[in-house]
């Protein structure tokens, strides 16, 4: 057999030999490739030692080889495995067939039978394991040959009782990646042969090995992420293991009764040593439950984790999670919480002095007590409280999701968050802020836990107080001294941390909206009017007097009595407010002022403004043919018209600036066109060029623009702003061909755009319908002709094209966000220069919001700028970036500055750019890989674009003193 | 019958002076050794006279192990060691090692200098006592002897706390000491694996309570400080000097820090500023946050507690004071609670559990009026009870039994009322015997212990090739050849075990005569058997040999005729030992006779 084998494998491979001299005749690039099997092959017959062939091995390894000589090595390495004796060298063959048969572009299938036949000799159980490896990967990589799969599955089984457990592992891992899914459907007439891949493996989950047990249970895991529905019978399989002596069991245990219970969240199963029966649901959350005072703080995670998403558990079960059975000397005690709440009920809380007695209340009754629960008792009271953090994450991220589901719970839970408002890592307080924001709706805070709550605020961290900001901004709060302790907290807040005034007055704001009848009673008192007399005038350039402004308007907005408290001054600094601070001051209906008439009118009608801006365009777009004086006087409006609206209409900000640059471009291109420099002889106009020149610059720059900074730009945008790039690098050439002299330069120029042009073409082939009349439209028409074409000739007809050429109508994305940075730190506005010695490392804090940036990680840099024109662009790392909410980002990141001696200080400039790559949004077509865009691709930026405003930042390096 | 022997000296349904006797496979541990403080006679140490009457503890006992710096667990180990006499090993882990000596000479100079007792250990007996003592670190298994070996496990309550596992052979007997089962400000939480002992001794101080979150606990506590504090008055907080006090120390700084308070913080006596060193050296014992956090502030450095003079007492104004001890029993805390407890602004924050007979346990059960040194004194201050001990509650004493799975579990350290009730509930939901001897008696276990056999290789791979893998639930049969030698035991093939002993193999055969009434010959007869056997015995080896005789695989059967009655024949069945089933059946169903051969 091993003989007739070997024959066949010395056919295949001399075979293969010929095949590859015929690629050394046709192809000589290739020559060096055949040698790469033949080399391995000499190496490994030159190894005098097994130590040797390892070597050769591992240096064969190191390299890639390719899909077309992977068979040829496959055949030299089993060649080699059937006369080597040592198990170590057997072993790297194994890896290596596994390695090879994962190379792309190769079909293993003809390895597979080598590769079982060799496992069925081998003796070495380290072997063994590599082989099934190996059949693994060859197995994964055919998907779709079921008989193949099927065999693969036999050999697994037949491998399953072998004694060491790396092989079991192996077997176990096979038949899970491997283990078919259709047998169990469709029962066809072998059905009765084809083994019950489930039952195999849920044998092992009592192996002796505790290695086996885990890799049983992933196995059943793998069936079921492949779609295979496991049977509820593993159900009652897996509760035992949970009890098991080792974690990594108890883990995989847990994930595997999450798993059931999803499936089967109805079924019922009894309760052992009683009569009583629930839902199979109910009973995985109590099991879990257990887990979490598990005694490895591994599966106390894993189980907290679950906890989160088992959304079907019913609500009884749900709230035991809180609930601890107090008890103190047998007797029944109420939990601080209960207590605080009884309190605050019957209106004991605010007279202060006793915090009632938590003396035990009722006797318990011996025998009912039950210390070990084996429900969900007090899960959550444990989790929370754990000792290691990663657990008490994982609860609270449970507790929020339990929470969103169920607004009983999310009640109940309120407590227990608030508590974790004052753990002592500081990555909890956070996660508890954010998991109260999400759940907001269904809550309203208590004075005592708003008190709480309230507390954080003097918290040193800046992205804790600002998580809190967030949470007020959503929170609901019952009573009118929960307002006024919040004002009165977010006050303290302002003047011990001024940087968070922005943070600050947001949350005011939306603090004042929500709670418009209980701000009503406070505004005289945070007003500090007076029924007869006058009081000062405040200063209106106080930070805590703007926000006191700034809730009290927000609330005066759903109103209307409001304003009839204010005294002369608030309505000028609302006046005042409304102009400078637009975005925290609503318009108000005040009575007897002019405003209210005009105000209302931006306000409510929405859709007007929506519609002017359809008008404009479509005006626009209309009038083409008209002179050209007339379509650049119009172009011009429309421009202005957008602008301001996009600056009054925040939502139709994005659309309008878009629409804006497009038309700006089109009217840059239309004034290049209008010069006189096309009429006369070139000499004369050299400096007339210079209008053109910069306006196809201009035109690019605002292309990328487009294509880049905003977001939401579709498909369709992207050809118009494509062409529109094609014309503006048109008239470059035209204007390059007319002010230079001599032929030479313009074959490159020419040809390139010619490359550019059939890129075009084949990037949007299926967009040119769209396009017609267009300029591009005409340039492919005479494509033929362009390309045989003197570049003379190519000149004359790009002009005459761009001149006749109609202006593509833009079509309205339907949501674009202009993307937009706003550098917080550094101000910018200090006088002391930063000093340091030069040649050492100065770092610079930063910190920007990012609104509407897409992956801003890879996209946004830092860049410095120096005195002496010197620039540095910083890549912050990936962790800089924090989201706190959709669309935003925050940065808050140092960068390094360094510089020679300065004699006097002077002022850098620090400015965010976005980085852009154009073929990233091209669709990929295969012939891109080849062609000369490529290194493009691979460096990834090709341009950036500035997109905040630069700050100055004063530094001073000094000399080094020696 | 091997058997663990378990007598508490101290702690037997009792807080106070731990101090427990354990026997196991004839070694003798002493576990913990403290005093009570409840009593100033002699009833305040263990009666040691219980192991010996005369001569050196040395020779009954063969180690002592400390589990925390506790008085009431380690308050005795002078008087021990030095005074009774006993020069044996003493483990402790490296925090107690560091702690323990101040605070017994702190015990030491409050009962000498203060109270004027005589026939008290010295300076001098505490440095000697801490020489014999022995490190032992989290996990490390220490070898007493060559048969006794011990390991500590984290046990949470104080720094260095540790639960002992002590184990001779394969028996073994963990001891928890006292225990916290809730992670704090400072510490972790206890943990063993699942080391399933013969027997578990647990503290059981709370045996009847199950406790609400310690974050409520915590905000309680500060509201209440906090609340007074905004009065004007005093809170006095009595301490032990280690332990809870520097959990609340952490918790006041933090909040202090938060809050912006200005009132003043005193803890009082100089041993804080020793011991608080040594706190910040075992950062390793400490809890997960301030392991990570150390390396930029270390949490003990503290910035608003300062060292407390007795002068300050009567300073105008808002304080927090930190006192000693913890109980009101004696020293500085009782001083100062003398001086407030007459005005009702102030407060005293019991944050422990207090034993009877002192002064706290006194105020706690509500008593108003208290005889001090002959004098009447009105307590008009409020108490309060806020517990904050670390011991573990009903719910993690359980939680810790179900980590360990013990055989049997022993209550110490606690209430006899309260023991009895977490018997039952251990008794009814574990379905392990528990129990709970008083000082003085002893509780009997036995135990079977397993004894290793070791098998060759040989004999393993001959039978697991017999059958299937080895399944946990079906037992099963494996013959072979045990060999008891040096205390060793050895299970190997009879040949091998023929070999190594030098003997010759004795075959053992059984025959057995079978009467069969037939007429015909004897060669007929022969022939009949073997088709009789050959229809029955489809698959086996029958064979007719030449000679006229059967066999059946290895056994023989021969046919001859009977020497008074020729028409009955004799078979003679022959089998050797190793094939006893197979011959007993074969005669049996030769017994019942051939079948009638058809004619």
């Amino acid at each position: 057999m091993a003989a007739h084998l070997k024959k066949r494998v010395y056919e295949e491979f001399s075979k293969v030999v010929q095949q590859q001299q015929e690629e050394l005749t046709t192809k000589k690039l290739r020559l060096t490739k055949p040698s790469k099997s033949a080399a391995l092959h000499i190496d490994l017959c030159k190894a005098t030692s097994p130590a040797d062939a390892l070597q050769y091995l591992l240096q064969f390894a190191r390299k890639p080889v390719e899909a077309e000589s992977v068979e040829g090595v496959v055949r030299i390495l089993l060649e080699h495995y059937y006369k080597e004796s040592d198990a170590s060298v057997r072993l790297k063959i194994a890896s290596l067939l596994g390695l090879l048969s994962k190379t792309s572009g190769f079909s293993p299938d003809c390895i597979m039978d080598d590769a079982i036949n060799i496992l069925q000799n081998e003796k070495s159980h380290q072997v063994l394991a590599q082989l099934l490896d190996t059949l693994l990967a060859i197995g994964t990589k055919l998907p779709e040959n079921q008989a193949m799969q099927m065999r693969l599955v036999d050999v697994a089984c037949k491998h399953l009782t072998d004694t060491s457990h790396g092989v079991r592992n192996k077997c176990l891992q096979l038949l899970g990646n491997l283990g078919s899914l259709e047998k169990s459907v469709t029962k066809d007439a072998d059905g009765s042969a084809a083994r019950d891949v489930q039952k195999t493996i849920g044998d092992y989950f009592s192996d002796q090995d505790p290695r086996v047990r885990t890799a049983a249970i992933k196995a059943m895991l793998q069936l079921h992420e492949r779609g295979l529905k496991l049977h509820q019978t593993i159900y009652n399989q897996a509760c035992k293991l949970l009890s098991d002596d080792y974690e990594q069991v108890r883990s995989a245990a847990v994930q595997l009764i999450w798993v059931v219970s999803q499936l089967y969240p109805e079924s019922i199963v009894p309760i052992p040593s009683s009569n009583e029966e629930i839902r199979l649901v109910d009973d995985a959350f109590g099991k879990i439950c257990h887990m979490v005072s598990d005694g490895s703080w591994m599966v106390r995670v894993q189980a907290a984790k679950l906890l989160g998403s088992m959304e079907q558990v019913s609500s009884h079960f749900l709230e035991q999670t809180l609930d601890k059975k107090l008890m103190s000397d047998l007797r029944r005690k109420r939990t601080a919480h209960e207590r605080a709440k009884e309190l605050y009920s019957s209106g004991e809380f605010s007279s202060g002095r006793k915090w009632g007695d938590d003396a035990p209340k009722e006797e318990v009754d011996t025998g009912a007590v039950n210390l070990i629960e084996s429900g969900a008792c007090g899960a959550f009271v444990h989790g929370l409280e754990d000792e290691m953090y990663e657990v008490r994450i994982a609860a609270v991220e449970a507790l929020c999701m339990l929470a969103r589901s169920s607004p009983a719970f999310a009640e109940k839970c309120l407590d227990f968050l608030v508590d974790m408002f004052n753990d002592e890592i500081e990555e909890v307080r956070l996660q508890s802020i954010h998991t109260m924001r999400k759940i907001s709706n269904n809550i309203t805070l208590r004075e005592d836990q708003l008190d709480t709550v309230l507390g954080v605020l003097e918290d040193s961290s800046r992205d804790i107080r600002e998580a809190l900001h967030e949470l007020l901004c959503c929170a609901n709060v019952s009573t009118k001294e929960g307002i006024h302790l919040a004002l009165v907290e977010l006050l303290k807040n302002l003047a011990k941390y001024p940087t968070d005034r922005d943070s600050i007055w947001k949350c005011l704001k939306f603090l004042g909206s929500r709670h418009p009848t209980l701000v009503l009673p406070l505004v005289p008192e945070l007003l500090s009017t007076h029924p007869f007399f006058d009081t000062a005038e405040p200063d209106m350039d106080d930070p805590a007097y703007i926000a006191v402004l700034v809730l009290i308007f927000n609330a005066a907005k759903t109103c209307p009595t409001m304003p009839a408290l204010f005294s002369d001054h608030t309505f000028r600094h609302y006046a005042y407010l409304r102009d400078s601070l637009s975005h925290l001051v609503p318009a108000l209906r005040l009575p007897g002022r002019k405003l209210v008439s005009s105000v209302p009118n931006i306000m409510l009608h929405e859709d007007p403004s929506q519609q002017f801006l359809q008008q404009s365009l479509e005006r626009v777009y209309g009038l083409q043919h008209l002179d050209p004086q007339g379509t650049q006087e119009l172009l011009e409006l429309t421009i202005r018209d957008l602008q301001r609206l996009g600056e009054l209409q925040s939502e139709l900000a994005g659309v309008a600036d878009f629409s804006a640059t497009y038309l700006q471009c089109q009217l840059l291109l239309i004034k290049a066109l209008q010069e006189k420099l096309w009429n006369v002889a070139a000499p004369l106009y050299l400096k007339q060029s210079d209008l053109a020149s910069a306006a196809a610059k201009q035109i690019m720059e605002e292309t990328y623009k487009m294509e880049f900074l905003y977001s939401g730009v579709e498909h369709k945008q992207v050809v118009i702003v494509h062409h529109m790039r094609l014309q503006a690098k048109a008239l470059h050439l035209i204007v390059t061909a007319r002010t230079t002299r001599g032929v030479d330069p313009l074959f490159g120029m020419c040809e390139k755009f010619l490359q550019e042009v059939d890129f075009f073409q084949r990037c949007f082939i299926a967009d040119l319908p769209h396009l017609q009349d267009s300029f591009v439209d005409k340039l492919l028409d005479l494509m033929p002709r362009l390309m045989t074409s003197k570049p003379a000739e190519v000149v004359k007809i790009l002009q005459t094209m761009l001149r006749q050429s109609t202006f593509l109508q833009l079509p309205l994305p339907e949501q674009i966000h202009k993307a937009s940075a706003t550098i917080i730190e550094p101000a910018g506005e200090s006088d002391n220069p930063l000093r340091f010695t030069s040649g050492l490392v100065v770092a610079l804090d930063v910190d920007a919001t990012l609104e509407h940036v897409q992956d801003p990680q890879s996209t946004v840099k830092v860049q410095v700028l120096y005195p002496d024109g010197q620039a540095q662009i910083i890549h912050p790392k990936p962790a800089d970036f924090r989201n706190p909410g959709p669309g935003r980002h925050r940065l808050i990141t140092q960068v390094y500055l360094s510089h020679t001696a300065w004699t006097e200080p002077c002022q850098v400039e620090v400015r965010l750019l976005l980085a852009y790559n154009t073929t990233a949004r091209i669709p990929k077509s295969p012939w891109v890989e080849g062609g000369e865009l490529s290194p493009q691709v691979e460096t990834g930026i090709e341009g950036t674009i500035p997109f905040s405003k630069p700050v100055k930042v004063y530094i001073m390096p000094k000399p080094a003193r020696r | 019958m091997p058997e663990i022997r378990v007598t508490p000296l101290g702690a037997g349904q009792d807080v106070g002076r731990s101090c427990i006797l354990v026997s196991i496979a004839g070694k003798n541990v002493m576990l913990d050794c403290g005093m009570h403080m409840g009593f100033n006679d002699d009833r305040r140490f263990p009666d040691f006279s219980y192991i010996t009457q005369n001569g050196r503890l040395t020779d009954f006992l063969d180690c002592v192990i400390i589990s925390h710096f506790h008085l009431d667990h380690c308050g005795a180990l002078p008087y021990f060691s030095e005074m009774v006499g006993y020069d044996g090993p003493i483990y402790m882990t490296p925090p107690t090692q560091a702690i323990c000596p101040i605070l017994l000479e702190d015990y030491r100079k409050i009962a000498v200098d203060k109270k004027g007792e005589a026939n008290f250990f010295t300076s001098q007996m505490i440095k000697d006592c801490m020489k014999k003592v022995v490190a032992v670190h989290l996990h490390q298994t220490v070898q007493v002897d060559s048969e006794l070996e011990i390991k500590a496990y984290y046990a949470g309550h104080v720094l260095g706390a540790a639960m002992f596992q002590i184990k001779v052979g394969s028996e073994s007997v963990v001891y928890t000491g006292d225990y916290n089962m809730t992670p704090d400000r400072h510490l972790g939480a206890a943990w063993i694996d699942r080391c399933r002992p013969n027997l578990l001794i647990t503290e059981s101080t709370y045996a009847t309570t199950i406790r609400d979150s310690k974050r409520c606990r915590e905000r309680d506590f500060l509201k209440k400080v906090h609340e007074t504090v905004e009065r004007g008055g005093k809170v006095l907080i009595p301490v032990f000097a280690l332990g809870r006090a520097q959990e609340l120390c952490i918790l006041l700084e933090t909040f202090w820090e938060r809050m912006n308070l200005k009132a003043p913080i005193y803890f009082s006596t100089g041993l804080t500023e020793k011991a608080n060193h040594y706190y910040k050296l075992f950062i390793t014992w400490t809890n997960q946050k301030i392991r990570k956090t150390f390396v930029q502030r270390n949490m003990f450095e503290f910035k608003h507690i300062k060292a407390f003079d007795r002068a300050f007492a009567d300073n105008p104004g808002p304080m927090v004071v930190f006192a000693t001890p913890g109980m009101l029993h004696a020293g500085q805390s009782l001083q100062i609670f003398r001086k407030w407890a007459g005005y009702e602004k102030n407060m005293v924050i019991m944050p422990g559990y207090c034993v009877q007979g002192t002064v706290g346990h006194k105020i706690l059960s509500g008593q108003r009026k208290l005889e001090m040194e002959g004098r009447q004194l009105e307590v008009k201050m409020q108490v309060e009870y806020m517990s904050f001990s670390a011991h573990a509650d009903a719910k993690g004493i359980m939680q810790l039994i179900g980590q360990a799975e013990p055989e049997h579990v022993l209550l110490v350290h606690g209430e006899a009322k309260k023991m009895e009730f977490l018997k039952q509930k251990i008794e009814q939901e574990f379905r392990v015997s528990c129990y709970m001897p008083a000082n003085g008696e002893t509780v009997t276990l036995p135990t079977s212990p397993s004894i290793p056999v070791g098998i060759s290789l040989g004999l393993l791979k001959r039978e697991t090739a017999q059958g299937l893998l080895p399944d946990a639930k079906k037992p099963r049969l494996l013959q072979g050849t045990l060999i008891m030698k040096d205390s060793n035991f050895r299970l190997v093939s009879s040949e091998q075990a023929l070999k190594e002993l030098g003997l010759a193999e004795h075959q053992l055969r059984f025959t057995c005569r079978v009467h069969l009434h037939d007429t015909r010959k004897e060669q007929e007869t022969v022939m009949r058997v073997y088709n009789h056997l050959k229809s029955i015995l489809k698959d086996r080896c029958v064979q007719s040999l030449p000679d006229g005789s059967v066999t059946v695989e290895s056994i023989l059967i021969q046919a001859a005729a009977h020497s008074e009655d020729p028409s009955t024949k004799v078979l003679l069945v022959s089998w050797t030992y190793q094939d006893e089933e197979l011959g007993s059946y074969l005669t049996s169903l030769l017994k019942k006779g051939l079948p009638q051969a058809p004619s």
